[in-house]
Parts: structure tokens; C-alpha cells; sequence
């Protein structure tokens, strides 16, 4: 009986969303050579596209209604297993075995996908502190990016200063504007402050994209050198292979201080604002400091990866620095799951290798990110792994833990 | 003189664009209190509809500003379709989601419309028939005016007051302003919330249609991109204004538009989106009720 | 100062209308005082006041903290308040819904504990004692209100009643002077309502603190409070003991006709 009436319902939805879609998907107007194409075939893709949709649509809709506290519980077997010792220490040992081979075995082409990939598992755990654990809906964080990517190349450019002079420094200067960018918007409600922080990193493009005398404009800086290794001369494939060997290091480092933090008092004050501001200031947590520190520390890393980037690719331009990206990354941090490690690690691998491998989504993929941002939110708001927070075990008796 | 109000023109032409956008981002605000990320979506999906049906008119040796009416109209129909239909979808089931739920969300409409477009169409900019050419101004305003600023000015004022009156007078005029008051309060008084929303955003979604088919055909082109700055610069003029405000969007398109207008013209044309957006911080920042609005204690 | 609030002449304003108007108030160190008064009377103005989140717009706020001098904090910061020794509930529970019980308290020590970023990324000695220390005690404070049960459930799973105690909990553990208590008895039961009188009790005898109570409880309030503050229209209209409370006239005019005038008596 349901099924009917879902059946129905989901026609009504094909029957609008061809309507809806017609214009755009079917009608294509050439104005150089004055023809008008029409491409009836897209308005049944759209119609029967729409009601499948519709139809899962409900379903999920209906499933996620009658979800219990017990079905969430199960829901999450994923985290639980992960949670197994047994089970993911040698899963750990096979990553870490298949990291450590993963250059020597595939092509100098696929490291390099593979260190851009790691670049945004730094960039979304970056984004992370702000966006997970403290809340801070940082839709700017690109610039934060830029400035990293921007101290390295035009440190070395006048100055001629080195890789790892320039990887601290750029994270330093990346942590100082963060702060500069905090100050302002503190007073600032969560959607508020997500315009304001978009609005900056705009700011800082269009003032790359246009001050030559500067950032050197649209057309960049090229020439940025590649880390040097102990001033020896590297092929560009040995360098490829340190670059990703470099990363897998700072990743490493970049989840072992994370998950300090996280555990830590500050990090328990970031997720207390994120829950509840107001009660997060009259329980004594100081909610200007909070936040000056997540931003701050948000950026020092995209700051590093944005060293990492322009010692990468060697070239870089205000073109890679757009809303687009920052949106990129936040839909790393949302489709992991606010506040979890191995959610965002594994949404930045999939969002970064799906389009390269599979070439179908790389025309489709930003259709889909939208998409999954939507998604997300309605169905799964927790991410594909949700943040778990960390159980203290007691005994009976009172002052004999053992975690 | 004449360069000075060549900019004011610009800027009030700029405004009213501003202002008819800034409506839908302050009524969504007034009741969901949701930025609506995708409204500049809506605009360029508006622009982009208009184009198709006149291209398609021209090239069959119509024109006129018949043509330009008809397009506005099936515009307008499409607009305020894909605004109900993003409410329905992207909103509707996170009402009572966490504050950034929504927010979220929105980024991702706004992200998939526009590749939607992208996909569908193309990236390239489109060249939007000029159908104003016989569109002829009685001559004690044609020496000071150009046509299609004109129509501009006059159209976004017309309905700028007929919003006004809608909302002030009728009945569901009034069920939108009490809804934006007090949603609870208002279910309770018997008002479908939920169609008033769905209205909201119908009503916003055709102004910004609107919005985009007048700049369209002043302008001469759009692409699949236009939505996302004239957005953001919507949003500043609604925030100027004070959010939640309809006079006050629509001072705040007018102030933006001059600003803009003038900044670019006496200090440097590179930075015309700077300047929007430092505005736009700068009023966050000192003033977020904005010129018109009122300040909101925060209640506990 | 043997007072340690007093709050003299304190006036609030919302635009035209005065929530507060020359409010004074004093609570003694170990003392039960209770405020009472009809809806919208500026009760929980008045705690927002105190707490910082409202800056009042004349008056003075003195607090006397364990050591040292009186301290106005009027316009001082929310969590320097709490600094001070004034800790509060939320009338709508304010948990942190997303956070374990134990951490719900574990925030509470917060602002007595000192570990920075550098102490949580290298976690020296100093800085995992203080880590175990907050456990320890947020966890004796869980033992004490009686939530053990609940340590690492989330909040937003607990039962009503729990929530409300838990509040007071994460209250205690910033080791608070003065406990304001936002009538932390709505929408209680009648056995849950005693048990958290018998709490009150407990913490004012074994722990030495003092209370401010905003209730509509009328039982509540006459078992408990050692002094009472009638608000009405944002005016103080009476104050003194419960005897002397439920027998002022000005009291049983402002309740009269509403529903609680019968349970004053």
C-alpha cells in the first residue's frame, strides 16, 4: 500500500522535475551559428533520473524517521569494529605497509595524485579544528591556503629563502592572519561569521588577482623551487617521491597533534562552544580565546599545506585559491564527519582519487560534491564516520581508572 | 557633471538590481533565518531561462519588447519553480537541524545548481538579444537616460511598491510578516507556516528572476557564474540594509549600488568586488543590525 | 562584606521597557535565598545580569570572593564571573548535547585548570596529572549528584530530570561560592522534586554554599530558603523570611488570581 502511493508520489516528482529541468537540459541555443538545438533525449534522462531518486528519497526519509536511539547504535558496527584492536591493527600495518611501497610501485603520475590527495587530508583536518570541533563555519579557508602557498613563493622570490625556512614562516604568517581574520568576526553569530570569513578570502584573491606589483597578478610565480634534501640534485621523479614521502610525515604529524588536541582541555572547550556558546562563556571558558586559538591553529595548517602546494606544483596563481576550493574542502570536512580523523582522512582520499581515477566523475564532480553536501546534511548529518567521543572507564570504586 | 551622474545612474541602476535580489535573501532570513546560499542560483537560472526563450524567439524572426515581456514572464515561472523546489528539498527536512545544517546545505544547492547549469548549458558567456533597441523615451528624459536603465529603475521601484503593499494589506501579507515574528506563535493561531514559507520563497525567487532578466538584457551577457557574485553582493545590500528588513533591502541595494558605482569610477575599476566585499565586513563588524534593522537581544 | 552578593539599585533596560528597576539584594556566605515572583517578573533578567550576560544599565554588582577584595562586575566578561565563583543553570537546559556526561563536567573545570596548546600537544607531567585530576574529581562530582550511571552517555540522551541535575553537576565542578539555580524544578515530578531539595540541602551543609533560587515551587522555596525576594514588574515588592513572605499583602496581590496563589499559602 505504501509502496503505491510512494510509486505516485515519486511520478508527480518525475512529471515536475522534467518540467522543471526543460528549458536548461533540453534547449541549447548557439548563437554564432543561430541554430537552436533541442535534445529531447535529456528529458527522459531527467524524468527517469527524478524518480528513482524520489523513490530512494522516501525511503531514506522513512528510514531515517523510524531510526531509534538502538538502530542508531547499530548503525554505527562500522566504529565499532574500527574500534576492535584486533581488527585494525593489522589493518593499520597493511596502510602503512602499502603507503611505504605505494611510490616505488606506481608510476611517478600516480604519486603525485596521491601527494595532492594527502595535501587535502591536511587541509581537511586543518579545516577541521575550525569547522568540527570548534564550530566556526570557515567558508575562507582557501586564503589561509594562499597566504602559505604566497610566503613560500615570494619569500624565495625576493629573498630568496628556502623550503623549510619557508614551511614555519608560512605557517606562522598563515596562524597570524587567522588571527587577524578571528578578531574581527568574534562577536559574530555562526552564519554571519561564515559570509564575513568568505568575503575576506574574496578579498585576498581579487587583491592577488590584481595588485602585479605585489603577487605578480593572474599570471602568478613560477619557478618555486622543490624541497632541497640535503642540498642534493633530485630528478623530478625522485622529488615526486620525496614530496610524497614528506607528506605521509607531516599527515602523521598533523593526526598525532590533532587527536592531542582533541582530547585535550582546549579541545573539550573548542566542541563545549561549538555546542553551546552561551553556556560554553558561563561555565568560565574564555570564548575569545577559544576561538582565536581554532582559527589560529586551523590555519597553521593550511598554511603549511599551502608551502607544500606551491613547493609541489612549483607554479602557483590566485586561480587555485577560489571559493570552489574552500567549498572542496569543507565538504571534506562534512562528508567525514565533523570533529572525526579517519572520517575526513578518507574523504579527502575519496573526493581527491575518485575523480582522477574514475574519469565519468571528473566532469560530474563538482555536480556531486553539491550534491553530497545536501545529502549529507538530511540524511547523514554525523558524516560517513561520526566523531566519537572518548569513553573514560571507572571501576566501581571511586579513584582507580584505568583509561 | 556629467561623468559624476553617469555613475549616479549607474549606481542606482546597479541598486534597484541589488535591491531586488537583497528581497528574497531578507525575506528567507526574516522567517527561517537561513542566509540562502542559493538565491543567487535562482537569479542566474532566471537570467539563463529568459535568454533561452528569447534567443529562441529571435531566431524566429521576433522581437520587440513583446519578446523581452514574454521571456521575463516564463522567467519568473521557472524562478520561483526551482526556489520552491530548493526549499522543498534542501530546507524543508532541516528545520529542526543544528543552525549550520541549513547553512550547509545551502553552500551545496548553490554549488550543484550552478554546475547543473554548467553541465547543461555551457561555461562560456551568452550574448542576451537586444530587444530594447525600438524602446523609444519621450525626449525630455532620453538626453539623461539610456532605455534599458530605465526600465530598470522604474520596473524594481513598481515592484518594490507593490511588495510593500502586499505584504502591509493582505492576508497573506500579514500571515508572512507574523510568521517572521513568531513561527511558533503563529501555527498556533491556525497559519500553514509551511505554505507561507513556500510563498517566501516563491515571491523572492520571481523578484530575483526579474533581477536577473532586466540585467541580462542590459548587460548583453551572462554565463553560469553570474549568480555567485551578484549573490554575495545581494546579501551585503540586505545586511546594509538591516536582514530582515524590505525597506531595508531596499536602501541597502541602493547605498551598495552608488558605492560601488563610485568607488569604481574615481578610485580604481580593478577592485569593484573589493569594495562590496569590505562593506560587506566592515557592517558585520560594527553595525550587524544593519541601517534599518533592529538590534535582536539575544534571548536565553 | 559579610554578604557575598549584594546587589544595590540595579536597573535594566530593553529599549523603553524596565526589566529591572532599583533591584537591590544581598546573600550571606552558607544561605538559601530565593526569588520568586509572577512571569516576566525580570528573574532570569536579573540572573543574566549577575551571570554577565547582560550588562545592566545601573547599579552595582559586588561579589566577595573566598579571598581578597569585593569585586563590582558589572560588564565584566561572562567567564570571569564564573572565575569569581558565581556558577549557574539554564532555565531551558543548555547542555552540551553532543558531549559525554563526564564531559559535560569535565568542562566545568575549565577555568581552574591552566594546560595550553603546547601542554595538550607534548602532554608533560604537569599537564597529565591536571588531565587526571579533572577526571577524578568531574567524576566524585557524578558520585555525588548521583549520575554515575549516565558517565558516558551523551547529554542529549539523558532523561529530563537527569539533564536538570546534570546541569547543577557541571555548575559544581567550577567550584562555585554562589549557586544560581534556575528554577531547576520545572517540569519535575514530585519525587524528583524532593530529591533535588534533599541535593540543595547537601550542598548547602556539606559544601558551605551559598544559593540563589529562582522557583515557581512554592513548596520548594518555603522548605528551602532561609530568605526570600519578591519581583514583580521588575520592582522588588517584598522580601524577608517565608513566615513574613507568605503573610505580606503586596505578595498575595501580585499572585492573586494566578493559579500559584493557592499553593502560597
Amino acid at each position: 500500500m505504501k509502496l503505491a502511493e510512494e510509486f505516485k508520489k515519486s511520478f508527480f516528482v518525475a512529471l515536475w522535475f522534467m518540467l522543471l529541468t526543460f528549458p536548461i537540459m533540453v534547449v541549447q541555443v548557439n548563437t554564432i551559428e543561430n541554430v537552436v538545438i533541442w535534445r529531447w533525449h535529456n528529458i527522459i534522462l531527467s524524468g527517469l533520473g527524478s524518480f528513482l531518486l524520489s523513490f530512494c528519497w522516501q525511503l531514506f526519509l522513512r528510514r531515517k524517521g523510524h531510526s531509534t536511539p538502538a538502530a542508531q547504535a547499530s548503525a554505527s558496527r562500522l566504529q565499532h569494529l574500527m574500534a576492535e584492536p584486533r581488527l585494525y591493527r593489522p589493518a593499520l600495518i597493511i596502510l602503512a605497509l602499502f603507503a611505504l611501497i605505494f611510490p616505488f610501485v606506481f608510476s611517478h603520475y600516480q604519486v603525485n595524485i596521491m601527494t595532492t590527495a594527502l595535501i587535502y587530508v591536511m587541509l581537511g583536518l586543518g579545516l577541521n579544528i575550525e569547522v568540527g570541533l570548534a564550530g566556526l563555519l570557515d567558508l575562507g579557508y582557501v586564503a589561509f591556503y594562499a597566504v602559505g602557498a604566497y610566503s613560500y613563493a615570494l619569500l624565495n622570490y625576493h629573498f630568496g629563502l628556502g623550503f623549510w625556512t619557508a614551511l614555519p614562516v608560512g605557517a606562522l604568517l598563515a596562524a597570524f592572519s587567522g588571527i587577524l581574520v578571528g578578531f574581527p568576526v568574534l562577536r559574530l553569530r555562526g552564519d554571519y561569521l561564515a559570509i564575513v570569513t568568505l568575503a575576506f578570502a574574496e578579498i585576498i584573491r581579487l587583491v592577488l588577482e590584481n595588485w602585479n606589483a605585489f603577487s605578480f597578478g593572474p599570471s602568478g610565480i613560477s619557478n618555486i623551487p622543490r624541497p632541497g634534501f640535503f642540498g642534493m640534485a633530485l630528478t623530478p621523479e625522485q622529488s615526486a617521491i620525496y614530496m610524497y614521502f614528506l607528506l605521509i610525515v607531516l599527515c602523521l604529524l598533523t593526526i598525532f597533534v590533532i587527536r592531542r588536541l582533541q582530547y585535550s582541555r582546549i579541545g573539550r572547550a573548542w566542541v563545549a562552544l561549538r555546542e553551546d556558546e552561551l553556556a560554553c562563556q558561563a561555565m568560565g571558558i574564555d570564548k575569545t580565546k577559544a576561538k582565536l586559538t581554532a582559527f589560529a591553529l586551523g590555519a597553521t595548517w593550511a598554511g603549511m599545506a599551502g608551502v607544500l602546494f606551491a613547493a609541489k606544483t612549483t607554479f602557483i596563481n590566485p586561480a587555485s585559491f577560489t571559493f570552489l576550493e574552500s567549498a572542496m574542502i569543507l565538504a571534506i570536512v562534512v562528508l567525514g564527519g565533523m570533529g572525526s580523523i579517519p572520517g575526513v582522512i578518507i574523504a579527502a582520499l575519496a573526493l581527491i582519487l575518485l575523480p582522477e581515477y574514475l574519469r565519468v566523475f571528473s566532469d560530474y564532480r563538482m555536480i556531486l560534491f553539491g550534491a553530497a553536501l545536501i545529502m549529507m546534511m538530511i540524511f547523514r548529518p554525523q558524516g560517513i564516520l561520526a566523531d566519537m567521543r572518548k569513553k573514560y572507564e571507572f571501576h566501581k570504586m571511586k579513584d582507580s581508572r584505568i583509561n | 557633471m556629467n561623468y559624476f551622474w553617469d555613475l549616479f545612474l549607474g549606481g542606482i541602476t546597479r541598486g534597484s538590481i541589488y535591491a531586488l535580489i537583497a528581497l528574497g535573501y531578507t525575506m528567507v532570513y526574516g522567517i527561517l533565518e537561513l542566509i540562502n546560499f542559493a538565491h543567487g542560483e535562482i537569479y542566474m537560472i532566471g537570467a539563463f531561462t529568459a535568454l533561452i526563450v528569447a534567443s529562441v524567439l529571435t531566431m524566429h524572426g521576433l522581437t520587440g519588447v513583446a519578446v523581452l515581456i514574454l521571456a521575463t514572464i516564463v522567467a519568473v515561472f521557472y524562478a520561483a519553480a526551482y526556489g520552491f523546489s530548493v526549499e522543498k528539498i534542501a530546507y524543508k527536512p532541516l528545520r529542526q537541524a543544528p543552525r549550520l545544517s541549513p547553512l550547509i546545505s545551502a553552500i551545496g544547492m548553490s554549488i550543484f545548481l550552478q554546475n547543473y547549469v554548467l553541465l547543461a548549458q555551457t561555461s562560456d558567456f551568452l550574448p542576451f538579444p537586444n530587444l530594447l533597441q525600438d524602446v523609444l523615451l519621450p525626449e525630455a528624459i532620453s538626453g539623461w537616460i539610456a532605455p534599458s536603465e530605465f526600465i530598470i529603475i522604474f520596473t524594481a521601484a513598481v515592484l518594490m511598491i507593490g511588495l510593500t503593499l502586499i505584504l502591509k494589506f493582505t492576508k497573506m501579507g500579514k500571515a508572512m510578516r507574523a510568521v517572521a515574528q513568531d513561527r511558533e506563535m503563529a501555527m498556533l493561531l491556525g497559519i500553514n507556516v509551511n505554505r507561507i514559507i513556500s510563498r517566501t520563497f516563491i515571491i523572492g525567487s520571481a523578484l530575483a528572476a526579474i533581477g536577473g532578466v532586466l540585467i541580462a538584457s542590459h548587460v548583453g551577457r551572462i554565463n553560469f557564474y553570474i549568480g555567485f557574485g551578484a549573490g554575495i553582493k545581494a546579501f551585503t545590500a540586505a545586511v546594509l540594509g538591516g536582514i530582515g528588513s524590505i525597506p531595508g533591502a531596499m536602501l541597502g541595494g541602493l547605498v551598495l549600488g552608488l558605492t560601488e558605482s563610485f568607488a569604481t569610477g574615481y578610485i580604481s575599476s580593478d577592485y569593484e568586488n573589493v569594495f562590496a566585499f569590505a562593506l560587506l565586513i566592515l557592517i558585520l563588524i560594527f553595525k550587524p543590525e544593519g541601517i534599518l534593522g533592529r538590534s535582536s537581544q539575544q534571548k536565553v | 562584606m559579610d554578604n557575598v552578593l549584594e546587589v544595590k539599585n540595579l536597573t535594566m533596560n530593553f529599549g523603553g521597557i524596565k526589566a529591572l528597576d532599583r533591584v537591590s539584594l544581598e546573600i550571606k556566605k552558607n544561605q538559601i535565598v530565593a526569588l520568586i515572583g509572577p512571569n516576566g517578573a525580570g528573574k532570569t533578567t536579573l540572573f543574566n545580569c549577575l551571570t554577565g550576560i547582560y550588562t545592566p544599565n545601573a547599579g552595582d554588582i559586588m561579589v566577595q570572593p573566598p579571598q581578597g577584595k569585593a569585586r563590582r562586575i558589572n560588564g565584566m566578561k561572562i567567564n570571569h564571573i564564573t572565575e569569581l565563583g558565581l556558577a549557574r543553570t539554564f532555565q531551558n537546559i543548555r547542555l552540551f548535547g553532543g558531549m559525554t556526561v563526564l564531559e559535560n563536567v569535565m568542562i566545568g573545570r575549565h577555568c581552574r585548570t591552566r594546560a595550553g596548546i603546547a601542554g595538550a600537544i607534548f602532554r608533560p607531567n604537569s599537564t597529565r596529572t591536571e588531565e587526571n585530576d579533572i577526571v577524578d574529581q568531574s567524576y566524585s562530582i557524578l558520585e555525588y549528584i548521583g549520575l554515575t550511571m549516565y558517565v558516558n552517555d551523551l547529554a542529549r540522551n539523558l532523561p529530563y530530570g537527569a539533564q536538570r541535575r546534570l546541569e547543577i553537576a557541571r555548575a559544581l565542578a567550577c567550584d562555585p561560592q554562589i549557586l544560581l539555580l534556575d528554577e531547576p524544578a520545572a517540569g519535575m515530578n514530585p519525587q524528583e522534586t524532593g530529591e533535588l531539595e534533599q541535593l540543595i540541602v547537601r550542598l548547602w551543609r556539606e559544601r558551605h554554599l551559598s544559593v540563589l533560587l529562582i522557583e515557581h515551587d512554592m513548596k520548594l522555596v518555603m522548605n528551602l530558603a532561609q530568605n526570600i525576594f519578591v519581583l514583580d514588574y521588575g520592582e522588588e515588592i517584598a522580601r524577608g523570611t517565608p513566615q513574613e513572605i507568605t503573610q505580606n499583602p503586596a505578595v498575595i496581590k501580585a499572585y492573586l488570581g494566578v493559579e500559584t496563589n493557592a499553593e502560597i499559602n
